[in-house]
């Protein structure tokens, strides 16, 4: 079990006490772990953060509730119309930007782990693009009467869900071979991002004008006009896919090495491969059916958990809050700031790739690919 | 027939092990053919790993040493025969209990950017730890020792991407150590080293062999370096083990002739009194 006792030579430094990592060891039991501060205060942080954005989020609008109000409903303090204005009205909307935030940090974190580049995320891994394309041919396929409505409400989100896990299983089964290589998935994955654009852009041309125009804001991604019934699907596969992701974080850490190397320590690398890609599509489906592809927020997010968190690979709790920050707080302006009510998804994309930028040039990490 | 060879230079505790004729095979492989698709690059390869060894694998390129080292360490799979780790079948041990009992290091391994040596000795005893038993004071007390015997511990903050070659190879045998393995096999691991470097590491590896008792196969390049640190060498040519045994037997004229395609002298190292070769010229 343990070494042969490394003999200990004179003059090095060594022995209990020497803190090892930059952490503090916590030990309860046969229970035990390394608590590093950044790693724990960000995603604190960022929770209390996304409290605020979310309690102004459901203050704004043409009924307007100041903060400590909105705060006094959610605890269950208020009636009246203040009651069905925040819980029916608002929340459902916030809730949803939140979770799907949630789901894509998450989701960032483990596609850019497992393939060892930065660049993974599922929407240059095309899993977004086949959602898209389940979505949009959905909407226009249905067109021409007033059934495209009725699939607004159900369709839709069950397409673009089976647009993504397809494209997921395509794209794991083209790029399997005896294992995963990171790079060849990345390869892959825009091969299938371009394979989607395309056949989105071939859907649309052949589509009437008002389902085009349906379908447009959907692939933008958006928020509006979410109701209960798009959060509870989704909140069943966070419950159900999260703790399976916080699970499979210490095999990450060995994932990351090389794959003789994970090996050698281990690591049983086709069972983990598979089970964090299936972990990664499944979070990215459900967050796409919810809300359409928001994108670049599993592109940017886990870039940015990682550089204040600390660490060599993007850490997942931050990422997954970050994420709802990053969508719940978009949403919040594009509402209340913009003289005119865009899509969350056009906005994602403008704060995103920018501060993505900013950190690249002005961090001392190279972009590993 | 391991007479203590090639480590003349080190501070020699008692040789670690039991003496040779009643040594327990620790590791072996039993009709060994190994193939990348159809092309078989290995072929009817037998040979045995005793505990408290230290081999070398030595040959041209691409005669299959590097191979042989992966399938020795369940990295690759043979087309037919096995590999066994303790009289076991190694494809037929779960991956995990392998990694408890064997090391190893590939050649050129990539740390994550922005990995600190700490943490990545630290990752070594991965195979030691569960979801709920993450960092027990026996992972610290190992990873600080591992770091310390290393000569490592001051550099423990530092990320591995900002250490020089050298200091890199030592962060990457500290890890392994850290495994706390007593099967250590190492894939060239003074490849883009400098001599200096190169002897540094190979120091390192012999003490982890002669104070640690660790059991070494490690793949050279350098025949006079093998021949100095290892107790037995064995030569492979296109994929088939020619010559297997001491330094001495196993590096004579006639086998640099045949194996190399180079005409040598083989003399003894003023230093350490192994077998040194001074090559002359290739032969066509």
């Amino acid at each position: 079990m343990s070494v042969a006792a490394p003999v200990r030579r004179p003059g090095a430094s060594s022995g209990e006490g020497t803190r090892v990592r930059g952490g503090r060891p916590l030990r309860v039991g046969p229970v035990s772990a390394l608590l590093r501060w950044r790693q724990f205060a960000v995603p604190v942080a960022a929770l209390a953060l996304l409290v605020l954005a979310a309690a102004l989020s459901m203050g704004r609008g043409d009924y307007p509730i100041g903060i400590g109000e909105v705060l006094r409903t959610l605890a269950g303090l208020a009636d009246g119309p203040q009651e069905f204005v925040v819980l029916q009205l608002r929340a459902p909307r916030v809730v949803v930007g939140a979770m799907v935030g949630l789901a894509l940090g998450v989701s960032g974190a483990l596609f850019q782990t497992f393939a060892r580049n930065p660049l993974a995320s599922p929407d240059t891994l095309g899993i977004t693009s086949g959602a898209s394309v389940g979505a949009v041919a959905a909407i226009v396929l249905s067109g021409g009467s007033s059934a495209g409505a009725v699939l607004d409400g159900l369709g839709v989100p069950v397409a673009a869900l089976l647009g993504a896990l397809l494209t997921g299983a395509l794209l794991f089964a083209l790029t399997w071979r005896a294992g995963v290589d990171g790079y060849r998935l990345v390869l892959i994955g825009i091969a299938l991002w371009s394979v989607g654009a395309a056949l989105v852009d071939w859907l649309l041309t052949h589509a009437d004008i008002h389902d085009a125009a349906s379908a447009y804001v959907w692939i933008t991604g958006s928020l509006h006009a979410r109701t209960w019934d798009h959060a509870l699907p989704l909140a069943v596969a966070l419950a159900v896919l999260l703790p399976l992701a916080f699970a499979a974080g210490r095999a990450l850490a060995v994932l990351q090495f090389g794959d003789d190397t994970a090996r050698g320590l281990g690591l049983r690398l086709a069972g983990t491969q598979t089970a964090v890609v299936l972990l990664a599509v499944g979070l990215v489906g459900f967050a796409v059916s919810a809300a359409g592809p928001i994108t670049f927020v599993a592109l940017v997010v886990p870039q940015i958990a990682v550089r204040l968190a600390g660490g060599s690979r993007p850490p997942l709790l931050a990422s997954g809050v970050l994420g709802a920050l990053l969508v719940v707080a978009a949403d919040l302006v594009t509402r209340t700031v913009l003289p005119q009510a865009l899509p969350v998804g056009i906005l994602t994309a403008a704060i995103g790739a920018p501060y993505l930028l900013w950190l690249l040039i002005r961090g001392r990490r190279r972009s590993t690919l | 027939m391991t007479i203590s060879l090639g480590t003349g230079l080190l501070p020699r505790a008692d040789t670690p092990g039991t003496p040779d004729t009643a040594a327990r095979v620790r590791l072996a492989a039993e009709h060994v053919r190994l193939a990348y698709d159809d092309r078989v690059v290995v072929d009817g390869l037998d040979l045995e790993l005793t505990e408290g060894s230290f081999t070398a694998i030595v040959g041209p390129n691409g005669c299959g040493k590097s191979t042989v080292l992966r399938a020795l360490g369940r990295l690759m799979r043979p087309t037919s025969g096995q590999v066994l780790l303790d009289g076991r079948a190694i494809a037929r041990t779960p991956t995990r209990e392998v990694a408890k009992v064997l090391g190893l290091l590939p050649q050129t391994p990539v740390a994550p950017e922005g990995l600190t040596v700490g943490d990545l000795v630290a990752r070594g005893r991965h195979p030691h730890q569960t979801w709920l038993r993450q960092w027990s004071r026996d992972d610290e007390a190992v990873v600080a020792e591992a770091l310390s015997w290393t000569d490592m511990a001051d550099l423990a903050d530092r990320p591995v991407d900002t250490l020089s070659g050298g200091q890199r190879q030592r962060a990457w045998i500290s890890m392994a150590l850290a495994q706390g393995t007593d099967l250590l096999l190492l894939d060239e691991p003074t490849t883009y080293l400098d001599l200096s470097h190169q002897i540094d590491v190979l120091e390192l590896v012999g003490r982890l062999h002669a104070e640690l008792g660790r059991t070494v196969v490690v793949v050279l390049h350098d025949l006079n370096l093998a021949a100095r640190y290892a107790q037995r060498l064995v030569a492979m040519k296109g994929g088939v083990l020619v010559a297997s045994g001491t330094p001495e037997e196993v590096l004579t004229e006639r086998l640099l002739a045949d194996v190399f395609e180079l005409e040598a002298r083989v003399l003894p190292d003023p230093v350490a009194g192994t077998p040194m070769v001074v090559p002359v010229r290739r032969l066509r």
